[in-house]
């Protein structure tokens, strides 16, 4: 840097320095670390009374997968729930921070909380990143204005939609919604449909797989269900459970509690400091 | 995608042709194909779309060809190289015929031949840019199979290129199952045909259906399906969420 420039404080925002450094390295051949990515299919619906997020539970790094159970439905507020696809750390940073945010906003107003306002955070936030805070996510909930369902990608453009998907396994989701969707459907209707296209993205996908998570929300009222389908489970567990050889014989037992053995003498003035 | 073809001397003239008569990107294109088995035979479709780039240029290509008297011949991707094989399978088909022994070419035996040609093609570097599905029926068995630009060929029950593979393939294994009839079978193609008509950019409303059964084959009259736009959140997209899109 010049001597003769003046401390200015830094201005806030991301620093984008060191882009141009990490393209130079790949240029010359440098390997980008791999990060833990979704991979995924989300998907979220507007049925008769609300909204139903779906999502898989498959977290890849590469092609490992890294954890066969994770959550991707995150919580942002009692009524409102964003599934995230993309690079893992991102979105649960994102919405972490959207819903302490709304937390905050919550007790300021002492209002509910209403869908757009998480909307125009999340939007807020990733465009100012221009697209590196890698997270694409499916926003839904009720409030007092009724059931919303957005859609938000990377770079902070947003949908509103009666039926969403997104993440790798989007197209196989949303072949299923396209054919079958109607509007008005009930409860259950709509919680079949939303298993069903994330079945498709978990078998027609390979960043898909594993669990299927649902969440349910209507006017005042929310169901997180967990692992609501588990269509891949252990398919080769020994019905007879595990048996070992027959060991050596035992001839005699005999138990001698330690704790007799042993005097503790507590010295004053040389206990532990803390 | 660029190939660098190893030459010793680096003569700048002989790379020069040698580069510009390879296939490097394809121009005039066409989007997908579905195609499943069903009970008398097997079942084709696609739409009749050429795209040049971003722009619709032709909108009367038929991408399915009758092939001698038992196939049907359905390709995506480059029009012309589409052309060129069916040109080399009518030197094939002829050939076969000049033998005037009453054997004719069946299903299976075009689809190595065209496995084969794909295949070579590629390892000079100079591939037919296209996805080929290959159906028929020969002596009441009806086959159905596949092979791409690079010579990945093999054979299933149902098959789809391009957007096919991730927009109606899910479709199709959920769906799919032996024996259909022929009404059931058209209503499934449709419901593909319909998702790719929403979710594909370069899918247009024309689409014809193909049959091949132990009689012959038959390709319909271009048609386009009926869609539907008055979902209540279209009409208004932002009510309820003023200031967002």
């Amino acid at each position: 840097m010049s001597q003769s420039s003046v401390d200015v404080p830094p201005k806030g925002g991301f620093s984008f320095d060191l882009c141009k450094r990490n393209d130079m390295l790949t240029q010359k051949g440098l390997k980008a670390p791999s990060f833990l990515k979704t991979g995924t299919t989300i998907v979220g619906l507007i049925f008769k009374d609300g909204v139903i997020l779906g999502a898989d539970t498959r977290a890849t790094e590469g092609p490992i997968v890294a954890d066969k159970n994770c959550e991707k439905i995150h919580y942002m507020a009692p009524n409102i729930y964003c599934c995230g696809a993309g690079t893992a750390a991102d979105t649960e940073a994102v919405t972490d921070m959207v819903s302490s945010q709304l937390r905050l906003h919550r007790y300021q107003t002492g209002r509910d909380s209403r869908v757009i306002t998480a909307l125009t955070l999340l939007k807020k936030h990733l465009f100012s990143y221009q697209g590196h805070v890698s997270a694409a996510l499916v926003l839904g909930g009720v409030d007092i204005t009724g059931p919303h369902l957005h859609t938000i990608y990377p770079h902070g453009s947003t949908d509103t939609l009666p039926f969403a998907t997104m993440g790798s396994g989007s197209l196989a989701a949303m072949s299923v919604f396209e054919a079958k969707y109607k509007e008005g459907l009930t409860r259950d209707e709509g919680i079949k449909l939303v298993a069903e296209a994330i079945c498709s993205g978990i078998f027609n996908d390979l960043g898909s797989g594993s669990n299927v998570d649902i969440c349910v929300i209507t006017k005042g009222n929310k169901e997180y269900l967990r692992n609501y389908m588990e269509p891949n489970p252990r398919t080769y567990v020994s019905s007879k459970g595990y048996s070992f050889t027959k060991k050596t014989e035992v001839l005699l037992t005999k138990i001698t509690p330690l704790s007799e053995k042993v005097e503790i003498v507590e010295v004053a003035g040389e206990a532990m400091e803390e | 995608m660029t190939f660098t073809i190893p030459i010793d001397n680096g003569d700048a003239v002989k790379i020069a042709e040698a580069e510009s008569q390879r296939t490097l990107y394809p121009y005039v294109t066409g989007t997908s194909i579905v195609a499943i088995k069903y009970k008398d035979g097997v079942l084709m479709a696609s739409d009749m779309g050429g795209s040049y780039g971003s722009t619709l240029r032709y909108k009367n290509i038929e991408r399915m060809q009758a092939i001698g008297k038992h196939s049907l011949l359905g390709a995506s991707g480059e029009i012309s190289d589409f052309q060129e094989i069916l040109r080399y399978l009518d030197e094939l088909t002829l050939n076969d015929n000049m033998w005037d022994d009453g054997n004719s070419l069946g299903p299976k035996e075009i689809h190595n031949y065209l496995t084969r040609v794909m295949y070579n093609r590629r390892n000079k570097f100079n591939p037919l840019w296209n996805t080929l599905v290959l159906g028929g029926v020969k002596n009441g068995k009806s086959y159905l199979g596949m092979v791409s630009m690079i010579g990945v060929s093999f054979e299933d029950d149902h098959v789809a290129t391009g957007f096919g593979n991730h927009l109606a393939r899910p479709i199709l294994r959920d769906e799919w199952h032996a024996d259909m009839s022929f009404e059931d079978g058209v209503k499934l193609l449709e419901k593909c045909m319909r998702v790719l008509l929403y979710r594909d950019r370069s899918a247009i409303n024309k689409l014809q259906i193909a049959k091949i059964t132990e009689e012959g084959v038959t390709v319909s009259q271009p048609y386009s399906l009926k869609t539907f736009w008055e979902f209540s959140s279209f009409h208004n997209p932002t009510a309820g969420a003023e200031g967002s899109w």
